[in-house]
């Protein structure tokens, strides 16, 4: 790992001023992920800040519903009464994402900010547009099976990796981000971005901008909640495919339904289309293979990853089963 | 804009823009948290050259197993080659050195993290445990006794992770049945394929209703 300087930051305003001074900079929080693409010279920042001391760590009830600060800790949640209790999904999601000493490190803002796992992004004598503009994707005609199966293009065929994500856009959850002069808050769905011509960039932040908390707002369905995750192994993997199912039921219909997979696309991937057709209807297994199939369309193999077109809807038809407790 | 429901600490501004004046701005909004009074009284008098050499090696307070140290560090020195190459702490193995196997784990402030993946200089004012600091040869701790008993390790390397991974597992009271064991112990690898007799050494310590 190359030098770099370091500095420690005890307040938003300083961190942020700091952001705008030197766009260069990375912020780190947990490092779980930067250290780890450091080492291997992915990524070699110059600069440093590391936020730990600043005053995001909250977990807390508002009036627009769970508030979540950058810097809590993804154990920290999982292990927390109200989110076990009312955002089980966000617990599920969570817990099926690395190993507890990582989650104990993990933040909510690492973790939305989190890189690809693709091997030729981290195999610096490969090709790669995503770690390198303009160099070509290797894993177009490589090796190719942990990737993408939806929007894909020839520059990049990679898949965000995480499982919170995939909860927090099935969750409608809302970003705050903050720089030195301005608060905006975004549709969580509208975070992350797809390959387009820019693979190097992952997602709308700017680079004077850092993440400071992340609402999601009340839902009814904390009884009718699941995530599904099929990996190589039966824990601490990457997601082959994820799928966060969430059911509010009246009876046996469906009143209100919110899905999304990982491990399918350059960004957390919501089925707003298997919504449309789920709304109102009554839960079956019948419903649910209908709704996988129509979230399907569009879906496209790369030879290696070909079987996630008929384990993906596999899966979304297993977590809406276990989300309605039909098996 | 208003900042109010994030309190803030300290509030300074940040005038500069070179190598350097990263070093100097940063000084000003960090001294205080990171350095000696030498260093806050040089950031005041703006020597900037002086500062940069201070700079490239960071004032770290910390303690490690009950004791406390006043030591230096790079900043790119992970906790796991502060705790193996300067404290002389090498019970805890680096393994992969990319957070994928465990044997690295110790804890911070009581949370089990992998020591390869976080740098020494964030550790500041925290209190790490290694596998030395719970228990020796004459006074072994309840975890350490159980995988000697219930034979959890073949050649050992694994086996300080292992064991710090396993006290934090039933802290946190996710070890309530051999499955959900299996599940909160999945970040420690055992290439030697030691893990039912860990799961049984660990079951054992937490019926005996011994925390870690």
């Amino acid at each position: 790992m190359i030098n770099f300087d370091y500095i420690r930051m005890k307040s938003l305003q300083s961190t942020v001023k700091a952001l705008a001074k030197f766009p260069d900079a990375k912020m780190i929080a947990g490092g779980s992920n930067l250290i780890d693409l450091m080492k291997r010279n992915v990524t070699a920042p110059t600069k440093l800040i590391d936020i730990n001391l600043l005053p995001l760590k909250f977990i807390e009830e508002g009036k627009d519903g769970l508030r979540i600060g950058a810097l809590a800790l993804n154990s920290q949640a999982a292990d927390h009464e109200i989110v076990k209790n009312k955002y089980p999904l966000l617990a599920m999601a969570i817990n099926a994402g690395a190993s507890p000493q990582l989650r104990n490190m993990a933040t909510f803002g690492g973790n939305i900010m989190q890189r690809t796992r693709c091997t030729y992004f981290y195999d610096t004598s490969m090709p790669c547009n995503k770690r390198e503009p303009n160099s070509d994707c290797g894993a177009l005609k490589g090796v190719n099976r942990m990737h993408a199966i939806f929007s894909t293009n020839d520059n990049c065929i990679a898949v965000n990796p995480s499982d919170m994500n995939v909860a927090l856009i099935a969750l409608d959850a809302q970003v705050v981000l903050l720089n030195a002069k301005k608060e905006r808050k975004i549709a969580f769905a509208d975070f992350h971005k797809l390959a387009e011509d820019t693979p190097h960039l992952d997602n709308h932040l700017q680079a004077n901008e850092m993440i400071v908390e992340i609402i999601i707002p009340e839902n009814n369905f904390y009884k009718n909640s699941y995530y599904v995750k099929v990996r190589d192994r039966n824990s601490y993997a990457f997601a082959l495919i994820s799928v966060a199912a969430g059911l509010e039921l009246e009876g046996k219909t469906i009143k209100k339904v919110r899905l999304a997979m990982g491990g399918v696309a350059h960004k957390p991937w919501r089925l707003y289309d298997a919504e449309n057709y789920l709304q109102g209807k009554e839960v079956s297994a019948k419903t649910f293979k209908e709704a996988a199939k129509i979230a399907m369309k569009g879906a496209k193999g790369y030879g290696h990853n070909d079987f996630k077109l008929n384990l993906a809807p596999a899966s979304i038809l297993e977590a809406l089963m276990k989300a309605a407790h039909l098996s | 804009m208003s900042h109010q429901k994030y309190p803030e600490n300290i509030e300074q501004d940040i005038t500069c823009s070179s190598r350097r004046g990263f070093l100097k701005a940063t000084t000003a909004l960090t001294a205080i948290a990171l350095s000696p009074s030498l260093i806050t009284k040089a950031a005041v008098n703006h020597s900037d050259e002086k500062l940069a050499a201070f700079f490239e090696k960071i004032p770290l307070n910390l303690e490690v197993n009950g004791k406390a140290y006043q030591m230096e560090t790079e900043p790119r020195e992970t906790l796991l080659d502060f705790v193996r190459e300067r404290l002389q702490l090498t019970g805890t193995k680096k393994g992969c050195d990319h957070g994928q196997c465990g044997a690295c784990t110790v804890h911070v402030d009581g949370k089990r993290v992998n020591s390869c993946l976080t740098l020494a200089v964030m550790q500041e004012g925290k209190k790490i445990t290694t596998i030395e600091g719970i228990g020796n040869s004459e006074n072994l701790h309840p975890m350490q006794a159980s995988f000697l008993k219930h034979d959890g390790f073949q050649c050992g390397y694994c086996t300080p992770g292992q064991i710090m991974s396993a006290i934090a597992c039933i802290n946190e009271n996710h070890a309530n049945s051999p499955a959900e064991i299996r599940e909160f112990m999945s970040g420690n690898i055992c290439r030697c394929g030691a893990y039912p007799n860990i799961v049984d050494a660990i079951v054992e310590v937490k019926n005996g209703g011994q925390k870690g």
